[in-house]
C-alpha cells in the first residue's frame, strides 16, 4: 500500500472514500464530536504511519484535493452577497460588531498563548482559530503558522463553541436574534451555524454571514497585527 | 460551466492582487470579495453559480483533508504547547461569542 500512496488516483479516490464514510457516520450518529474532518484526518494520518509514507508523498497525491480550497472560497462570496440582501439596513452594526469580534478573538488567543509561553509559530497557527477553516488555512500559511494545527483547532473551536455558545448567550441575557446568530457564526463558525439553524431560520442565516465577515475582517486585520509583532 | 469559468476567473483575479500586495491577504479571499461585488452590481447573476457554488460550500470539509493530515508533522509542537493552545483557544472562544453578542444588542438598542 505504501508504494500505491504515490498514485494520485488512488489516493483521491482513497481520500474520497474515507470522507464519505465519515460524513456517514456523522449523519447517523449527530454528534458534533464526531465532526467528519478529525475522523479523516486520524484515519489517513493511521494509514500513512502504519505503512510509513511521509506527509510529503502523500500531499503530492493530494493535490488535486487540495486546490480545491481556493475555490472553495471565492464561492463563499455568493452567500454574503444572498445574506447581504437580508441584511442591507443592518449592516453598519454588524460590521462593527464583526469587527469588534475578530480583534477581541485575535488579541486574547494571542495574548493568552503568548503569557503561557507559546512561541511565534504556535501563535502564528492559533490567530485565526475562529475562522471559517479555510480562510483560517490560508492565514496561517501566510504568516508561518503550521496550517494542518489550524483546521483541527479551527474545528475544535467550532464544536467547543457550538455546544456552549446557545447558553453562554442566553446566561448573558443576549435575546436579540441577530446577535445570537452572529455570535455563533462569529465565536464557531460552521459548527456554530449548525447550531444556530436550530435556534431559528433568521439566526442561521445571519450566522452564515457572520462567518464571512469574519473570515473577512480577520484576514485584514491578522496582517496588521503582524506588523505591530514585528516591531517587538 | 460558466459558473466554474467564473468561480476560477475570480480566483485567478485574486491570486494576481494577492501577489501584487505581497500575499498578504489570501488570493482566495480576494477573490471570494471580488465575486461579492460582481453580484452586487449585476455583472454576473447568481444563478450562474449556484449549482457549482452550491457544490463546493457543500463539500468544503474534504478539501481541508490534505492540509489537516499534515498535523503528522506537528506532534513536537502540539507536545510541548498543548495547555497554551487548549487554555488560549477556550478563553477567546468565550469572548468572541461574548464580545458580538453584546456589542450588536447594544447597539440595536440604541
Amino acid at each position: 500500500m505504501g508504494t500505491l500512496l504515490n498514485n494520485e488516483l488512488f489516493v483521491l479516490t482513497l481520500v474520497i472514500g474515507i470522507y464519505l464514510g465519515a460524513s456517514f457516520i456523522y449523519k447517523k450518529s449527530k454528534l458534533a464530536l464526531l465532526h467528519p474532518l478529525p475522523l479523516c484526518i486520524g484515519i489517513l494520518i493511521l494509514i500513512l504511519t502504519l505503512t510509513h509514507t511521509d506527509y510529503t508523498t502523500f500531499k503530492k497525491g493530494s493535490h488535486m484535493i487540495d486546490f480545491m480550497l481556493g475555490p472553495a472560497v471565492v464561492a463563499l462570496g455568493l452567500i454574503l452577497y444572498e445574506q447581504y440582501e437580508h441584511v442591507k439596513k443592518n449592516i453598519v452594526s454588524i460590521l462593527v460588531t464583526i469587527f469588534a469580534g475578530a480583534l477581541s478573538g485575535i488579541l486574547s488567543v494571542g495574548g493568552i498563548a503568548w503569557l503561557l509561553g507559546a512561541d511565534r509559530v504556535i501563535i502564528e497557527t492559533l490567530l485565526p482559530k475562529s475562522v471559517t477553516t479555510p480562510i483560517a488555512i490560508g492565514i496561517s500559511e501566510r504568516f508561518g503558522g503550521l496550517p494542518g494545527l489550524t483546521a483541527v483547532i479551527v474545528v475544535l473551536v467550532g464544536v467547543f463553541g457550538g455546544i456552549i455558545g446557545p447558553y453562554l448567550l442566553k446566561k448573558l441575557g443576549i435575546t436579540s436574534r441577530v446577535a445570537q446568530g452572529l455570535a455563533m457564526g462569529a465565536g464557531a463558525h460552521g459548527l456554530g451555524m449548525t447550531r444556530a439553524i436550530e435556534l431559528g431560520a433568521v439566526e442561521g442565516a445571519i450566522s452564515g454571514l457572520a462567518i464571512v465577515l469574519m473570515g473577512l475582517m480577520t484576514a485584514i486585520l491578522i496582517p496588521i497585527v503582524n506588523l505591530i509583532m514585528d516591531l517587538f | 460551466m460558466p459558473g466554474v469559468f467564473i468561480i476560477l476567473l475570480m480566483l485567478l483575479l485574486g491570486n494576481g492582487l494577492s501577489s501584487a500586495i505581497n500575499g498578504i491577504i489570501p488570493g482566495s479571499v480576494i477573490g471570494m470579495a471580488l465575486l461579492f461585488l460582481a453580484l452586487l452590481s449585476k455583472i454576473i447573476k447568481p444563478e450562474m453559480i449556484r449549482k457549482p457554488a452550491g457544490y463546493l460550500i457543500n463539500h468544503m470539509s474534504l478539501f481541508f483533508i490534505p492540509v489537516g493530515v499534515g498535523l503528522m508533522t506537528a506532534w513536537d509542537l502540539i507536545a510541548s504547547h498543548w495547555l497554551s493552545i487548549i487554555v488560549s483557544s477556550v478563553v477567546s472562544t468565550v469572548v468572541v461569542l461574548a464580545v458580538v453578542g453584546l456589542v450588536q444588542q447594544k447597539m440595536e438598542k440604541k
